[in-house]
């Protein structure tokens, strides 16, 4: 183009017909301009009230649920006097007399008892029976206080002499805390700002993590190995066996999960089918505990999650020729060789999909497990559950969400720099 | 393959088959015992249980709640899916990507942890304990699949019909009323029965956020297979089963008709 325009321009005789031409062109690329813009607007403004939607009820949601694993505000709510008192204090004798003072002085200036309460609940994660010298101490000083303070609490408890207990109130008095993410792999905040394994007692979630990893990780192979068969029968065979089969693998996919969990609590428990026929069959003697541990934790979830595992392979499937295989075999290759170097390679995209899928979904279940599973078969999904309903504890409950989420969103991230996000989730 | 290898791949399949929708078949009779318990033989028939889930409380007040949260939310994610999805098809978006991992999001967090996050947003804001805090929740897991849906079918649509449209002088959203949406109208319609089974189905979020006023029907199951189990639960479990049957009917036929209007397209 620009070339074309400068021989117009030596040609002098046709200068105003350039001009004319220019004009056109410019006009049409400032009116194509101006479409494209009108119509990314257009674009823009129909996804615009869904984006708001999702950033107002998913994206907020979800940071508040981040926000709280490392928010601290208990502890500075509770007690700002006694903080201020111990600005300077090195932490390794007794704190000053001064913080004594403060410490009652904040019992009794707190309008709200329940703010003192939850600064008790907050301290006794970091030491047990933190929560109930606070309360003993808060209940005595509000009665009547005693000078000097000092005495007064070391009377109530000795405890308070202990420069531990004001270590950790120190420690709280920041804003934002790191502990709840370290207690959900196991570490403590250690003395001078480093950190250290939690006592083997409290240890609770590496191994709860190790688990729910394991679980999915079995139930994702079981899942392949049984979906895998049934996948190509359903591509090879064709007719009406593969409509029957393709009718087996949706019919669970649209009824309810709880429906299906409550048909294997049923089927599996002592006097359930299963026990019946396998004695009937003279197979066992006596019943089998089936349900209510990992046995049976397996078998229903490989059952719920065979769908997710069976369509992807389907669709993958359903694209390679048989001209592959039969060029294979008429090369020479047996069935074996056919299968491993010819038929399994063009199936990976499909077994990728489908693992990452089954695996996922299974790593954040909570339904079937908390049902079908025995106490020592909960994931950690059930455990932020548990910390938000039952023990109120947010700040655990947020972490070990933080941590079920690290994990799910590495093996996206991992997968989808293969596979590409769109494709798994079939947008492209 | 060889005759004998298939012959034991069509009997695994068999097998595999029974898994699968063997154990919805079994609990069927059950429902119909007129005994307590859940269990083979069966002692006589009876419609107890059956009557028993259509006392208002607590199975009927249960499917009430459900089906309003379930059309709200389908309403919700329906709407604003469809919409997104032809924001999407127009090409040339900045930050596609971007905004895609956005929208696809709630599919991708597990259940449990949107579900403390709702919890933990929705105290602050009042919505806990309310229809319209969990037919928001409802609608805001399921758009994505409204989304998908619907993407899938518009990959399909000739954008040429409407710029035809356009050009016989129809307004843009006249054009969009009769000739996008009857041409893109099975793929919403799947994608709004499968935001409408998702919320019908959906026990996580419902456990954290509904309050004794908003108790669904999943969540009543729940608790019922928690504390104690007894065939009434078995007997709303195969009025869910039959339920479940028509709507996949649904969605073959949904999608019956837009490989129709494909080919039509395709003329």
């Amino acid at each position: 183009m620009a070339r074309a325009m400068t021989s117009d321009v030596l040609l002098r005789p046709r200068a105003g017909a350039a001009d004319g031409q220019q004009g056109r062109v410019s006009a049409l690329a400032t009116g194509f301009r101006a479409d494209r813009r009108r119509q990314t607007i257009v674009s823009l403004v129909l996804i615009g009230p869904l984006v708001a939607f999702i950033v107002f009820a998913f994206v907020l949601p979800l940071g508040t649920m981040l926000f709280h694993a490392i928010n601290n505000p208990e502890v500075r709510n509770a007690l700002p006097m006694t903080l201020a008192s111990l600005e300077g204090w090195d932490g390794a004798d007794t704190p000053p007399e001064a913080a004594f003072e403060a410490l009652a002085a904040d019992i009794r200036a707190a309008a709200d008892p329940k703010v003192l309460a939850e600064a008790g609940r907050r301290l006794n994660y970091e030491i047990t029976g933190f929560r109930s010298l606070l309360a003993k101490t808060v209940r005595t000083v509000r009665k009547a206080l005693v000078e000097p303070a000092r005495a007064q609490l070391l009377a109530i408890d000795g405890n308070w002499d202990k420069p531990a207990y004001w270590r950790v109130i120190q420690r709280n008095g920041a804003p934002l805390t790191a502990f709840y993410l370290l207690s959900a792999v196991d570490l403590r905040p250690g003395e001078n700002g480093g950190v250290q394994m939690a006592p083997p007692e409290e240890r609770l979630f590496l191994s709860t993590l190790m688990r729910t990893l394991t679980i999915s990780a079995l139930v994702t192979v079981i899942c392949l190995f049984v979906a895998y068969p049934v996948a190509n029968a359903i591509v090879a065979i064709g007719g009406r066996f593969s409509a029957i089969m393709l009718a087996c693998v949706l019919l669970p996919f649209w009824t309810s999960l709880l429906v299906r969990t409550s048909a294997w609590i049923v089927i599996l428990q002592k006097e359930g089918v299963v026990n019946r026929l396998l004695q009937a069959l003279n197979i066992t003697d006596a019943p089998l505990e089936l349900v209510f541990n990992r046995t049976g934790l397996y078998i229903a979830m490989v059952h719920i999650l065979l769908p997710f595992m069976v369509l992807p392979l389907v669709s993958v499937m359903k694209g390679i020729s048989p001209s592959y295989v039969k060029a294979s075999a008429s090369l020479g290759a047996g069935p074996v060789t056919t299968f491993l170097r010819v038929y399994l390679p063009l199936t990976l995209p499909g077994v990728g999909a489908g693992c990452l899928l089954t695996f996922i979904i299974s790593a954040g279940y909570y339904v079937t497990p908390t049902l079908v599973g025995g106490a020592s078969d909960q994931m950690l999904s059930y455990f932020v559950a548990f910390y938000a309903n039952t023990t109120i504890n947010w700040g655990m409950s947020a972490a070990l969400g933080v941590l079920l989420l690290a994990c799910i969103l590495a093996l996206y991230g991992i997968v989808g720099r293969i596979v590409g996000i769109g494709r798994i989730v079939g947008m492209e | 393959m060889p005759v004998a290898l298939r012959r034991v791949q069509i009997a695994f399949c068999c097998l595999a088959m029974v898994f699968l929708i063997g154990p919805t078949l079994v609990i069927i009779p059950i429902s119909f015992s007129s005994a307590n318990f859940l269990s083979y033989p069966l002692p006589g028939f009876s419609l107890q249980w059956y009557e028993k889930i259509l006392q208002p409380q607590p199975w009927m007040s249960a499917l009430l709640n459900s089906l309003i949260i379930g059309v709200g939310a389908t309403l919700v994610s329906t709407v604003l899916g469809t919409l997104a999805a032809l924001g999407m098809s127009r090409g040339r978006l900045p930050a596609r990507s971007m905004i895609l991992a956005v929208v696809i999001s709630p599919m991708i967090v597990p259940v449990v942890i949107s579900g403390v996050g709702m919890y933990f947003f929705f105290a602050r804001l009042g919505l806990v304990a309310s229809f319209l805090g969990l037919v928001l929740a409802h609608a805001v897991l399921a758009v994505p699949f409204v989304l998908i849906t619907v993407t899938a079918t518009l990959k399909n649509f000739d954008m040429n019909l409407v710029r035809a449209a356009a050009s016989l002088g129809a307004s843009p959203f006249h054009a969009f009323r009769t000739v996008t949406l009857p041409l893109i109208a099975p793929g919403v319609i799947s994608g709004a029965l499968f935001a409408f089974v998702f919320s019908f189905d959906e026990v996580v979020v419902a456990l954290f956020i509904s309050g004794p006023g908003q108790r669904t029907l999943p969540r009543q199951m729940f608790d019922g297979l928690r504390d104690n189990i007894d065939p009434s639960i078995l007997a709303m479990s195969t009025l869910l089963v039959i339920i479940s049957i028509v709507l996949m009917g649904g969605g073959a036929l949904a999608q019956k008709r837009a490989a129709a209007n494909r080919s039509i397209a395709n003329l």
